[in-house]
């Protein structure tokens, strides 16, 4: 479908004058690039944008996917903040974003500190490492965290031999939120990876000048380490809480689809599919999924608007 | 002097092991439990910290294979494989042809279609659902793969798509030029030229886009209802409803089959994986 751009380039026409020639050989340009840039144009179109709109539109009225959608303007915006489900949703979907994040990043950067040297195996480290970020989010692990958080599991013997209470971490409403965090934690490999590469590309005749001027390691890492991979960590910082802000198979597992127990695991994203595809709540989900695009985006602004302060660019002269 | 420099370096080496090594068990103890859980009879398999089960068992993996409420598992296996391998031909294709446009032809909202392309990498998938959903509903296309696998053929992935023009613009631009002149358009600098210098973007894309997609789970749960077009993840899902009295070792028999491609995959490819994310910031 593409491939016609060529073929349809137009023969020279006879003595062009060389302002035309160019204009036709632009002109070929445009079409050439639109033809090529079709398969995305149309997914823009027809995938994201125009569904985006519809949305939109869904946001403000009542709609149940079998009767016509019926405006009902802010309507669902109102019924949305006095739902105790919904903010309870957010409450759930925002401590995960605001512990998982931080933890899994620093994580992430302990270990790729330490595997930041010359020494053998570090390729089958970085592996290692790498590995649970690929499976982290399948249904498989869900089970198999499930499985090990349960009562009489192994976390629960492993803690009480250190003299905690018994009882397993799934059926407590205050401890399935660490449970998740921990399983989010364990894929730190994927940022690690990034910032192992963000480490890599620091000089060493900075540390070594640093070392002349007796700095010890602590000062090498503020005043070092951290400017210098300052945009690795606002990348990786990025993506990672809007990561979080997904997160939705191994709630949906862990809870077989609930959100329970006393909806401690009913995140953002769970809650949007009850109500939009279990209740057949279309309106009402859609006006879900908008809330949570402009708080992504505004989160997303603060990010950029912040960066100024404290990502520092190589060549800006810092 | 030197002497004690290299056993004072030596000694820090082990303790460097000792600690990656330590850090390494942790991280790899769910995974491998999983595995020898998988050959532990059910009742030995919850409170059970050992890695090695004291009387292995085939059990599990011979019910795993019987499938669900008369489904055979190699009808999910199969399921999950068309979709995972119609992904991997979508993406390459649509992805690398986009990509292109973006990172070698100039023309006029070009860097507008950039920035938006951007912008979808940060858009949550949320927001789109609702009127796909309702579109596929409407086109009667639930229960069949289209809705799971047109994204992937019209470049939807914006992540497969940025990591190519990254790739390209790398590629030196003598290249086009000097076929520029000998009077080859994009079509031939596209397939002759860039297309086989691609080669580590394009096999890097195709194993993220066959993992992500084998270990996909919203996707089919929305639009896959009948048990005989079920997925891996979802066959596991209904297999976890199904033994509510916790046949452990069935589930997870089942856990380690969903996971043999990926794991696979993996142990082949890590390098690529690794450092396909260390380049161009992938997530797993």
């Amino acid at each position: 479908m593409t491939l016609t751009a060529e073929v349809t380039t137009p023969p020279a026409a006879p003595a062009p004058a060389p302002g035309s020639a160019r204009k036709r050989r632009k002109a070929a340009e445009t079409r050439a690039g639109y033809a090529f840039l079709t398969p995305w144009l149309l997914g823009f179109f027809l995938l994201t944008a125009g569904p985006m709109l519809a949305s939109l539109y869904l946001a403000f009225t009542n709609y149940n996917l079998f009767a016509p959608p019926e405006f009902t303007g802010l309507e669902n915006f109102r019924l949305l903040f006095s739902d105790p489900s919904y903010l309870k949703a957010w409450q759930v979907t925002a401590t995960y974003v605001l512990f998982g994040t931080p933890i899994k990043l620093i994580a992430a950067l302990a270990v790729a500190m330490l595997l930041n040297t010359r020494r053998r195996g570090k390729g089958f480290y970085r592996s290692s490492f790498y590995m649970p970020s690929l499976v982290g989010a399948s249904v498989s692990i869900a089970i198999v965290w499930k499985a090990m958080f349960i009562d009489d599991g192994i976390v629960d013997q492993i803690q009480q031999l250190f003299g905690a209470p018994a009882g397993g971490w799934v059926g407590d409403p205050n401890r399935t939120m660490p449970m998740l965090v921990l399983l989010t934690v364990w894929q730190f490999g994927a940022p690690m990876v990034i910032f192992l590469a963000g480490l890599k590309q620091i000089p060493n005749e900075l540390y070594e000048a640093a070392s002349v001027d007796g700095a010890g390691p602590v000062r090498k890492f503020r005043n070092i380490t951290l400017p210098m991979l300052s945009p690795v960590i606002f990348f990786n910082l990025l993506l990672e809480t809007i990561h979080a802000f997904q997160i939705f198979a191994s709630a949906f597992i862990i809870s077989n689809g609930t959100g329970g127990p006393a909806r401690s695991t009913l995140f953002y994203t769970l809650y949007l599919y009850q109500r939009g595809f279990v209740d057949f709540r279309m309106g009402y989900a859609s006006a879900m999924a908008w809330v949570l695009v402009v708080v992504v985006g505004v989160i997303t602004v603060i990010f950029f608007r912040s960066s100024k302060f404290w990502v520092h660019y190589s060549g800006e002269g810092k | 002097m030197r002497q004690q420099h290299r056993t004072r370096d030596r000694l820090k080496g082990l303790g460097f092991h000792a600690i990656v090594l330590a850090i390494v068990g942790v991280i790899l103890y769910p995974a491998v439990w999983m595995l020898s859980s998988s050959f532990k009879p059910s009742s030995d398999i919850v409170g059970n910290v050992s890695l090695i089960p004291d009387a292995a068992t085939f059990a599990n993996f011979a019910k795993a294979l019987d499938g669900i409420g008369g489904v055979s598992f190699w009808t999910f296996f199969t399921n999950s494989l068309i979709l995972a391998i119609g992904s991997v031909v979508g993406i390459t294709l649509s992805c690398s042809v986009s990509a292109y446009a973006f990172a070698r032809i100039d023309f006029p909202g070009r860097n507008a279609f950039f920035a938006l392309m951007i912008g979808t990498l940060l858009l949550p998938f949320h927001v789109v659902i609702i009127p796909q959903y309702i579109v596929f509903s409407r086109l009667e296309l639930v229960d069949t793969f289209v809705p799971l696998l047109v994204g992937k053929f019209l470049a939807a992935e914006a992540f497969f798509v940025f990591l190519m023009v990254q790739f390209m613009r790398n590629l030196p631009r003598e290249l086009d030029e000097a076929a520029r002149i000998d009077g080859a358009g994009h079509v031939r600098i596209f397939t002759s030229i860039m297309l086989p210098l691609m080669k580590p973007a394009l096999v890097t894309s195709s194993i993220f886009a066959f993992i992500w997609s084998w270990n996909d789970f919203f996707g089919p749960l929305l639009y896959l209802k009948d048990p005989d077009l079920a997925t891996m993840p979802l066959a596991l899902r209904l297999y976890v409803d199904q033994t509510t009295t916790s046949d452990y070792g069935a589930q997870m028999a089942m856990a380690v089959l969903a996971l043999v491609p990926v794991l696979l995959f993996f142990l082949v490819f890590q390098r690529y994986l690794v450092e396909g994310v260390a380049t161009q910031g992938l997530k797993g």
